[in-house]
């Protein structure tokens, strides 16, 4: 018969015990767990990211719904257990539900220590702990006002590079004289002050937090030395203390933490405790590693294998702030049995320290140069005689030996027992015949199968040079493929930079993300163009000379040089007045084909660059604008004649589609968007290959997305189903804006829903309301100012340099 | 040593920092570019390739890539650069202020 399983928190540690556990013993337990977050399991090394915005929260789950579901585990979200019961063996959460168990395990994490200063529980005073915390901190840093982080530790200095990415104006408290002095000598905090302080960001270091005062809210903080900093946003991170209070009320043994066995037990054997909850041997951890290591240790326990123990662990620390490289481990105290080896180079920003016992590495503090910390690493836990090195350790690996300076040599020189992630306790060997023996060859298989670098990701370079070592060109790293040539940085970080670091202008990207040339290339600009356009739509001046041709002058160049022109149709409706104007201008330009399109338009092809403004002046006489069959953009909505004329028509869909037309005209897009509106599941205007396509029925629309039929053919994915018109048009909207801010330039629609996955988009355009009135709301405003029509602006003189020869030169000498 | 035959075509300020403009003469259209670094070019608008407008492609570094099937065009020496071969033929210019010329003259002794 299975057991009971419960789990109180649904942190990382208990993530990763129950993955464990599955392995081992996948059939042994129903488990049932009690989240007191209303939320999965995701990655909190990750919240900094998120905080600065380099990433999204979906980018850091590490277990979405689906996981619990496939594994059948049930997850309490939102629900704090407020009493154990060990006679009975049951736990009861604050919703009432009480569940009994077989085990329980404890993973309640820790809470955020709170200086106990008069107006620390002011609204605007906030702890730095979970995605909450997070999104607390990004709301308050959208007023771009005076934010006060109290801690200068790993998590303040982290908060605080994230406020000064979102814009907020940075001061940093640290009562110590130099920053991170548990895991920095002072040489070291010096340098990382200043480089914090270069951002922008101010660092007041012996500043001992007085009071926090304000009428109603936070307004300033008060030190001891009578200085007064305003703040509307003052961040605690001043440590952490394990959340032991529901152990202690039931009765288990509780000293800092709760004390546990080195098998990760408390004193009541059902009971097991693990995490930033748990004490062992007298030590309470915070960093990942050690406690995966636990999350191993009690998963073994509970499939049965009782001679599993934790043992201590050194863990290095890195700070994970984009630009600032930082990784010390172990002790580095001056002693009189110690030695130490410095490097120093001013100009270049780097300081290395190795504190040395008897010839062998205790300490390593590195700073702005972190390569070697793996192998400093490695020299420390073997506990390695360096005296024969000792001359050259100071440089690194590659040193030694006489080995070039290469990096790849350095990293193929490592032994297979070489740790390379740190957070998830993953060597050297492990990697590369996990890659040789199931074939791996991309980034994400490897995190998928060995967890190396998928936590705080800073070994992410080792492990693709090990990829690389291994199995050589078939290394296919697709997840950093760079845009062009210009910049190793993909689509998805470009874009995430490019809001992250606030950046509107082209040449202001090239510049901070340090492109190798001067001003892009062909196809990198006109990505750039589209993402700032779509970012910024109120503040970004359009660059035109970084579009494409047909982009620049509102029309198509074909193979000759001459172009061809569409007006816009409305849903393919057209009338005789229109059709008079298009015969008269054909006539009067004397233009040599007359086509339909695909999309239901009338294409003109073979007109002079230089009569463009004139045909569009006629045309425009006529009422007709630009029908945008050049752009990156809303092409065409295809109809058929549905309820107004069709005895099978189930809605008005040429209605709808001139509806959708005129809404979303002139949007800009990552590649073109054709959609269509078919009257009836017949569906004569083809929905279902579109990239958005709606299939009206009696009882409402049916909305379709992802549909391709050109170089690919696929048929369209239904997003979902809707009642009114209204709806249709706020769901296809959301859709296309959600498309727009996400999308790489030149990605289709259903290239990026093969890649985001169909249910997420479901997810966030069907199921959270809020979610797409927000898309819905931003691409109205981008509307505000893309909708003019680029032929009457034209008309009346813009750009008018494209459409005239610059001279004409050489015609009398010639004939002279 | 031939005597160039310098024609005026018009101000700097005519031709968009990394744009073109083009100047039609007896032997057909010429691209007069202008880069980032207000550098001046001149080459036969036509790509080696398929005879691509180059005067229509975008600009960057002392290069534009052309608009029909992306070839690079080096604005300094004309010829293909990456993978592909071909060249197109150069044109003299002379910046004077803010004054463009182009040496006709160049254009007259390919003409006989």
């Amino acid at each position: 018969m299975t057991e009971k399983l419960v789990i109180i928190g649904n942190g990382m540690a208990p993530g990763r015990m129950l993955e464990h556990l599955l392995e081992k013993a996948p059939d042994r337990y129903q488990v049932t767990i009690f989240n007191a977050e209303p939320r999965v399991n995701y990655d909190r090394i990750m919240l900094s990211p998120v905080l600065s915005g380099e990433k999204a929260y979906e980018e850091i789950i590490i277990h979405g719904d689906g996981w619990y579901i496939k594994h059948g585990i049930t997850l309490y979200k939102g629900h704090k257990i407020v009493a154990i019961d060990r006679t009975a063996k049951t736990v009861t959460s604050d919703h009432g539900v009480t569940e009994p168990y077989d085990k329980l395990v404890i993973a309640t994490g820790s809470v955020p220590f709170i200086i106990p200063v008069p107006g620390h529980d002011l609204p605007g005073v906030l702890t730095y702990r979970d995605l909450d915390d997070v999104q607390a901190m990004m709301l308050a840093a959208q007023s771009r006002s005076k934010a006060v982080v109290i801690g200068g530790g790993l998590l303040g200095l982290e908060a605080a590079a994230g406020l000064n990415s979102q814009g907020m104006d940075v001061t940093v408290l640290h009562v110590m004289p130099t920053l991170m002095e548990r895991q920095l000598d002072p040489a070291a905090g010096y340098l990382l002050q200043r480089a914090v302080e270069q951002r922008g960001i101010k660092v007041v270091t012996k500043a001992n937090t007085q009071a926090i005062t304000g009428n109603g809210k936070v307004e300033q903080v008060e030190l001891a030395d009578g200085t007064i900093i305003p703040a509307t946003l003052v961040v605690m991170a001043v440590g952490i203390r394990p959340n032991a209070a529901l152990a202690k009320e039931a009765g288990i043994a509780v000293n800092r933490g709760i004390v546990v066995d080195a098998g990760m037990r408390s004193n009541d054997p059902d009971i097991y405790a693990l995490g930033e909850c748990a004490e062992v041997n007298g030590q309470v951890y915070g960093l990942v590693a050690p406690l995966y290591e636990m999350a191993r240790v009690a998963a073994s326990q509970l499939a049965g294998d009782e001679a599993a123990a934790f043992v201590h662990m050194d863990t290095p620390t890195k700070l994970k702030v984009t630009g600032i490289d930082l990784f010390s481990l172990g002790d580095f105290a001056e002693g009189e049995d110690r030695q130490e080896i410095v490097l120093r180079d001013a100009a270049a920003g780097v300081y290395k320290r190795l504190v040395l016992k008897d010839d062998r590495i205790i300490g390593t503090v590195l700073y702005g140069e972190t390569a070697d910390g793996a192998w400093f690493n490695d020299l420390k836990k073997k506990q390695t005689d360096i005296s024969e090195m000792r001359d050259t350790l100071i440089f690194g690996q590659s040193y030694q030996g006489g080995a070039p300076l290469d990096p790849m040599a350095a990293v193929a020189a490592l032994p297979d027992d070489a740790e390379i992630c740190g957070c998830n306790g993953v060597c050297k060997g492990k990697i590369t015949s996990a890659i040789t023996a199931k074939g791996l060859n991309s980034l994400d298989d490897v995190r998928a199968h060995t967890k190396a670098s998928a936590s705080c990701g800073s070994c992410t370079g080792l492990v693709e040079k090990l990829m690389v070592l291994t199995i050589g060109d078939n290394y296919n790293p697709a997840a950093v493929q760079p845009m062009c040539g210009c910049t190793t940085l993909g689509h998805d970080e470009v874009r995430r930079l490019i809001k992250a670091k606030g950046l509107k202008t082209i040449p202001a990207v090239i510049q901070e993300l340090e492109w190798t040339t001067s001003c892009g290339c062909a196809k990198c600009r006109p990505a750039l163009n589209y993402y700032l356009v779509c970012d910024w739509p109120d503040e970004y001046a359009d660059d035109y000379q970084s579009r494409f041709i047909n982009e620049r002058v509102h029309a198509n160049i074909q193979k000759d040089g001459t172009y061809s022109v569409v007006p816009r149709m409305w849903g393919g409706v057209t009338n005789a007045a229109e059709l008079r104007a298009i015969a008269d201008v054909v006539d009067k330009f004397e233009i040599p084909m007359v086509k339909v399109t695909g999309g239901q338009r009338i294409d003109m092809l073979g007109i002079r660059k230089e009569d463009l403004p004139a045909v569009w002046a006629d045309l425009g006489q006529a009422g007709f604008v630009s029908g945008h069959a050049y752009a990156k953009g809303l092409r065409t909505v295809k109809t058929c004649v549905g309820s107004d004329w069709c005895r099978f028509g189930t809605q008005d869909s040429t209605g709808l589609g001139i509806r959708i037309e005129k809404f979303m005209w002139g949007s800009w897009t990552p590649a073109k968007v054709k959609m269509a509106v078919s009257g009836c599941p017949r569906n004569c205007a083809e929905a279902t290959c579109k990239d958005v396509g709606v299939i009206c029925v009696d009882s409402g629309y049916e909305i379709h997305f992802a549909g391709a039929a050109g170089l690919d053919i696929k048929g369209t994915e239904v997003l979902g189903m809707v009642k009114t018109e209204d709806e249709a048009l706020e769901h296809i909207v959301a859709l296309t804006q959600m498309y727009r801010e996400q999308a790489r330039y030149l990605e289709r629609i259903y290239k990026w829903a093969k890649r985001v996955g169909i249910a997420e988009i479901k997810r966030q355009i069907m199921d959270d309301g809020e979610k797409r009135k927000a898309y819905y709301e931003r691409f109205i405003f981008s509307q505000k100012f893309a909708q003019v029509d680029p032929w009457s602006e034209r008309v009346s003189g813009k750009d008018k340099h494209e459409f005239r020869p610059m001279a004409s030169v050489g015609f009398a000498e010639a004939a002279e | 040593m031939m005597k160039m035959n310098w024609v005026s075509i018009g101000t700097l300020s005519d031709i968009p920092r990394r744009g073109a403009r083009c100047v039609s003469t007896p032997e057909g259209k010429v691209a007069v570019f202008r880069t980032q670094d207000d550098q001046v070019y001149a080459i036969d608008d036509h790509c080696p390739h398929k005879g691509g407008p180059l005067s229509q492609g975008i600009v960057h570094g002392a290069a534009v890539t052309c608009p029909l099937h992306n070839w690079v065009i080096s604005l300094e020496t004309g010829k293909a650069l990456g993978a592909d071969e071909g060249a197109v033929r150069t044109i003299p210019v002379k910046v004077e202020g803010e004054r463009l010329f182009i040496a006709l003259e160049a254009l007259a002794s390919r003409a006989a």
